[in-house]
C-alpha cells in the first residue's frame, strides 16, 4: 500500500502508517447515573495491533471505542491517538482519519457500492480517477469483484457481501486507525467464521491499529493481539495477550468470563502447521508389503497410509490389505477425517473425535500428505507453555 | 392602520350579520340573524350527515371484507388516488348535468366523495393488524365473521375513525358549493351574494370555517377516544 | 307577423338542437373548444405556483422543525388548521385582506398543501434508518453533510409521494379558484353548470392535468431514485 492513497497529505510522511492509541484514566459519566459508563481506562495500544473490547452487556466497551472518535465525548482523562489528544480534533475532521465498522453495517441504500466506498475520498476532495482506482483496488481487497459489485445497490447484496463493503468504506482513505464494532455480529455462524479468517489473512497485509468490540470471548481470543476484559461498571478488569488471559486469568470475573474450558479454548490458537506431526507412513499401490510394514513400524502410526501417485491420501491398511506379496488397494478404510495445515487445532480435534478417529493425515494446500496428527499431540499442545503460543493474526501468518 | 381598521371593519360587520337581522341588499327579503344562519347549518350539516351515514354504511363493511381477506388491494388503496384527482366542482356539476337538481341527487355526489378515504382507511387499517394476532385467533376457533367483529375491528378502529374524519371535513367542506345544485347550505350567502351582501358572504366563510374545524376536532377527539391504550397511533394515516 | 327567415334556419340547424336536448355534442366541443384554453393554462398557473410555494415553505419548516422537535407539534396544529378550512371559505376570508385576484386564492391554495408536505418530508426524514445515521457521522459527515448527502436522499420516495397528494388535491381546489377571481377551469363549469358537455370537457381536463401531472412526478421520482427500484439480493 503506498502512501499516496493515504490520509495524509503528500510530501514528507506527518504520521506511520499505522497509530498509536492510548487511553488515559478515561472516564464516561452520564448525568444522573451512579456510575460511569467508562471508568478510568487505562491502556496502550502499539501500532499495528488489534486490540479486543470485550465484556459483558454494560460494561461500557462500545461506550469506550465511541469516545476514541469522539462519537461520544469523555468526561474526564483523555485519549490519545499517536500522541496527541482526540479532545483538540475537531470531530468530524478527526473521524474522516478514523476507520469506522458497525455491526449494522449502515450501508447508504441511495449510493451504489462504489458510492458508499467512495464516501469519505469525496469528503476529503480526492479526484474521480484515483476514486475510482482506490474503490476498484479495495473491492479486491475485500474479496469481491470490482466489476460485479461496484454498481450494485446494497439492497441486491447479501450479508456477508454487505459486511466486506462496510470494511472496504471503512478503509478507503488507509486510515491509521480502525473501530469495529461487532462488525461480524450480523452475520450467520458460518459466514462468520471465513469472514474473520478473511479478515484476519487481510490484517497480515495492512497491518492497521484496530479496536475491536465484541461480546463474544472465542472471538476476541481468535482475533485479538491483545485483549481488554471489562466488567460492569466500565472498569478494566485485565489487559493481555490471549495466551496470557488463557493461562493466567486475574480474578474471579476474568476466569468466569473466559469460560472453564480455557485450556480447550487454547487450541483456537495454534494451527496444524505449528505442532510437530508425526511422520506418515506412506505407500503405494504395488508397493511390496513387506516395505510397508517396514514404515508403519517405524512411525509412531500402527498403520500404513495409501497414497495415489500425486501423495494424495486414499486410506489407511488394514492387516488385511498387506495379506499377499503387494499392497492391494481394495481393503482400505476411509481416510477421514483429512486435515489441513492451516486448520487451527480446536477444529482438527473436534474432527477427529467426530470420526471417533485417534489420528488423521495432514495435507497441504495443494493436498498432498505431509504428516499425521492425533490425538496425543492435540494432548501435549494442551499441556504446552503459553510463551510458546502465538497471537490471533500471527497464528494466521 | 386605515386598511387594519377597514379589515377590522369588514370582520366586524360579518359578525353582526351573524347574529342580527336586517334587510336582503337585493331587497325584498330579510336575511341574518341568528335565526336564519341556523336553519343553513342545519341543512349543511343533515347534507352532509346523510352523506357520511351512507358512505360509511357502504365503505366500512367492504374495507373490512377486502382486508380481512386480502382480496381487492390495489382497488383498495387507488380508490383514494383517483378520489383525489376528481374536482368537486366537476363532481358536483357532473351530477347535476346529469341527473338534475335535488337533495338525493346532491347526496349521492357526496357519499362518492366520501367513500374513497373511509375505504382505503378500513383496508389499511386491517391490514395493519398483527398477523400473528389474527393467527392465534384463528387457532383458538373463531370463525372468520368473529375476528372481524371481535379482533380486526376493533385494531382497526383508529384507522377506519382517521378515514371518517378526513372524509366528513371533506364533505362539510363541499356541501358549501351545495346551492349549485338547488341545496340550500351555508354555502348560499356566499354562491348567492348578491341576495345576502358582501357581509354575509363574510360571515358564511367563517362559519362554515368553524363548522370545518369543529368536526376534525371533535373526530380528532373521538379517534383518539377509541384509540386502544397499548396501541401506538400512527399520526400518518393512509391517506389525504 | 310571419318568423323571421333566420330563426327558422336555426331551428333546422343539428348542433343547435343537440345544445338544446342538452346531449354530448361532439361537433359543439370542437367548434368552442378555444373558451378552455385559457382557463386551462390559468389552471395549470395556479397548482403549479401554489404548490411550488407551499413545498418551499414546508420543506424548510420541515428542516427545522427536524432538529428541533419541540416544534414539530406547534406547526402540525397551525397546518392542520390552515388544511381543515375548507378554501373556498378561505377565498373570501381572505377576500378584505388580499382582494380579489391570484393573489387570494394562490395564498388559500398554499395554506392548504401546508401540512400534507410537512407531514410527509418529516416522515421521510425519521425513517431514515439509525444504523445509517450513525456510520455517517462515524465516517465524518457533518451534521449538514448528512443531511444533505444521507438523509434528504432517502427521505425523497416519502416526499414525492406527498408532492404527488398536494398536486393532485390542489388541481381540484383551484376549479373553485374561480370564486375569488382567479379563473381557472371553475369558472368554465359555473358558467354552465347543466350542459353536459360544458362540464365533462372542463371536468375532465381538470381530471387530466391532475393524472398527468402525478405521473409527471412519479416519472422523476423514478428517475431520481434508482435504488429503490433494485432488486433485493437472493
Amino acid at each position: 500500500m503506498n502512501t499516496s492513497d493515504s490520509a495524509q497529505p503528500p510530501g514528507p510522511s506527518s504520521r506511520p502508517a499505522a497509530a498509536t492509541l492510548e487511553f488515559r484514566d478515561a472516564t464516561k459519566r452520564y448525568p444522573g447515573q451512579d456510575h460511569p459508563a467508562v471508568d478510568g481506562l487505562s491502556l496502550e495500544v502499539p501500532a499495528g495491533e488489534i486490540c479486543v473490547l470485550v465484556g459483558p452487556s454494560g460494561c461500557g466497551k462500545t461506550t469506550a471505542m465511541r469516545m476514541v472518535n469522539r462519537m461520544i465525548d469523555i468526561t474526564s482523562g483523555d485519549i490519545l491517538l499517536d500522541g496527541s489528544s482526540v479532545r483538540e480534533r475537531r470531530p468530524a475532521e478527526l473521524r474522516r482519519e478514523i476507520g469506522y465498522a458497525i455491526q449494522q453495517i449502515g450501508l447508504f441504500p441511495h449510493l451504489s457500492v462504489a458510492g458508499n466506498v467512495a464516501t469519505v475520498p469525496r469528503l476529503l476532495g480526492w479526484p474521480q480517477d484515483r476514486i475510482r482506482a482506490r474503490v476498484d483496488e479495495l473491492l479486491e481487497l475485500v474479496n469481491l469483484d470490482p466489476h460485479e459489485t461496484r454498481d450494485r445497490f446494497p439492497a441486491q447484496l447479501s450479508g456477508g457481501q454487505r459486511q466486506r463493503v462496510g470494511v472496504a468504506r471503512a478503509l478507503a482513505v488507509d486510515p491509521p486507525l480502525m473501530l469495529m464494532d461487532e462488525p461480524f455480529g450480523a452475520i450467520d455462524p458460518i459466514n462468520r467464521e471465513r469472514l474473520q479468517n478473511e479478515f484476519l489473512r487481510l490484517q497480515r497485509e495492512i497491518r492497521k491499529t484496530i479496536v475491536f468490540v465484541t461480546h463474544d470471548i472465542d472471538e476476541a481470543i481468535k482475533m485479538g493481539d491483545r485483549i481488554a476484559v471489562m466488567r460492569q461498571g466500565g472498569k478494566l478488569a485485565q489487559y493481555a495477550p490471549p495466551a496470557e488471559l488463557l493461562m493466567y486469568p486475574q480474578g474471579r470475573f476474568v476466569e468466569d468470563f473466559v469460560g472453564s474450558d480455557r485450556a480447550l479454548k487454547r487450541l483456537a490458537l495454534q494451527r496444524v502447521r505449528d505442532v510437530d506431526l508425526w511422520k506418515a507412513p506412506l505407500v503405494r499401490v504395488g508397493e511390496p508389503v513387506a516395505e510397508a510394514r517396514a514404515k508403519a513400524t517405524e512411525s509412531e502410526v500402527p498403520y500404513p497410509l495409501l497414497v495415489d501417485g500425486e501423495g494424495k491420501p486414499l486410506g489407511w491398511l488394514s492387516e488385511k490389505g498387506m495379506q499377499g506379496e503387494r499392497v492391494e488397494p481394495e481393503l482400505r478404510s476411509n481416510p477421514d477425517p483429512v486435515l489441513e495445515l492451516e486448520d487451527v487445532l480446536r477444529d482438527a480435534l473436534s474432527d477427529l473425535l467426530q470420526e471417533e478417529a485417534q489420528y488423521g493425515p495432514v495435507v497441504d494446500h495443494r493436498g498432498q500428505v505431509v504428516g499425521v496428527l492425533s490425538i496425543e499431540i492435540l494432548g501435549h499442545a494442551l499441556r504446552s507453555d503459553p510463551d510458546e503460543v502465538p497471537s490471533g493474526a500471527d497464528a494466521a501468518a | 392602520m386605515s386598511t387594519t381598521m377597514a379589515v377590522l371593519g369588514e370582520f366586524g360587520d360579518a359578525v353582526d350579520f351573524i347574529f342580527d337581522e336586517r334587510e336582503s341588499p337585493a331587497g325584498g327579503a330579510r336575511v341574518g340573524g341568528l335565526g336564519e344562519m341556523w336553519e343553513l347549518m342545519w341543512e349543511h350539516l343533515k347534507l352532509s350527515g346523510a352523506a357520511m351515514g351512507i358512505a360509511s354504511a357502504i365503505s366500512v363493511p367492504i374495507g373490512l371484507w377486502l382486508g380481512h381477506t386480502g382480496r381487492g388491494g390495489f382497488l383498495a388503496i387507488n380508490a383514494s388516488n383517483v378520489g383525489r384527482a376528481v374536482p368537486t366542482l366537476a363532481l358536483i356539476a357532473f351530477f347535476v348535468a346529469f341527473l338534475g337538481v335535488g337533495f338525493w341527487n346532491l347526496t349521492l355526489a357526496l357519499v362518492l366523495l366520501a367513500i374513497p378515504p373511509i375505504l382505503t382507511n378500513t383496508y389499511t387499517g386491517v391490514r395493519q393488524v398483527d398477523r400473528d394476532t389474527v393467527d392465534s385467533a384463528r387457532g383458538m376457533g373463531m370463525t372468520g365473521v368473529q375476528i372481524v367483529r371481535r379482533v380486526e375491528l376493533p385494531l382497526a378502529l383508529p384507522l377506519i375513525f382517521g378515514g371518517i374524519r378526513i372524509s366528513a371535513v371533506n364533505v362539510v367542506a363541499t356541501a358549501t358549493i351545495a346551492p349549485l345544485a338547488g341545496i340550500v347550505t351555508l354555502g348560499d350567502p356566499i354562491i348567492n351574494v348578491n341576495t345576502y351582501g358582501d357581509e354575509g358572504r363574510l360571515a358564511a366563510a367563517i362559519v362554515v370555517a368553524l363548522l370545518a374545524v369543529v368536526t376534525e376536532v371533535s373526530l380528532a377527539a373521538l379517534q383518539r377516544g377509541v384509540t386502544p391504550r397499548g396501541l401506538k397511533l400512527d399520526r400518518r394515516e393512509a391517506t389525504t | 307577423m310571419s318568423a323571421p327567415l333566420a330563426q327558422l334556419r336555426i331551428r333546422e340547424d343539428p348542433t343547435e338542437s343537440c345544445e338544446a336536448d342538452n346531449g354530448f355534442c361532439p361537433d359543439w366541443i370542437a367548434d368552442n373548444f378555444d373558451r378552455y384554453v385559457d382557463p386551462f393554462f390559468e389552471h395549470v398557473y395556479l397548482t403549479v405556483v401554489a404548490v411550488a410555494i407551499g413545498f418551499a415553505i414546508s420543506f424548510a419548516l420541515a428542516l427545522i422543525a427536524y432538529r428541533r422537535r419541540w416544534l414539530v407539534s406547534p406547526i402540525t396544529q397551525v397546518t392542520g388548521i390552515l388544511y381543515t378550512i375548507p378554501s373556498i371559505a378561505a377565498f373570501f376570508l381572505l377576500l378584505p385582506l388580499t382582494g380579489r385576484g391570484k393573489t387570494t386564492a394562490l395564498i388559500a391554495l398554499v395554506a392548504y398543501v401546508l401540512l400534507i408536505i410537512f407531514r410527509n418530508v418529516l416522515a421521510g426524514l425519521d425513517n431514515v434508518p439509525d444504523e445509517t445515521k450513525d456510520a455517517g457521522r462515524g465516517m465524518g459527515l457533518t451534521d449538514r453533510q448528512l443531511l444533505w448527502r444521507v438523509e434528504v436522499p432517502l427521505a425523497l420516495p416519502e416526499i414525492m409521494a406527498g408532492l404527488r397528494i398536494a398536486v393532485t388535491t390542489t388541481v381540484g381546489l383551484a376549479t373553485l379558484a374561480f370564486f375569488a377571481g382567479a379563473g381557472g377551469l371553475g369558472g368554465q363549469i359555473f358558467s354552465d353548470i347543466t350542459f353536459k358537455s360544458n362540464v365533462v370537457v372542463a371536468g375532465g381536463l381538470a381530471v387530466l392535468l391532475a393524472a398527468a401531472l402525478d405521473g409527471l412526478i412519479l416519472l422523476v421520482q423514478r428517475g431520481i431514485t434508482p435504488w429503490t427500484r433494485a432488486v433485493a439480493a437472493r
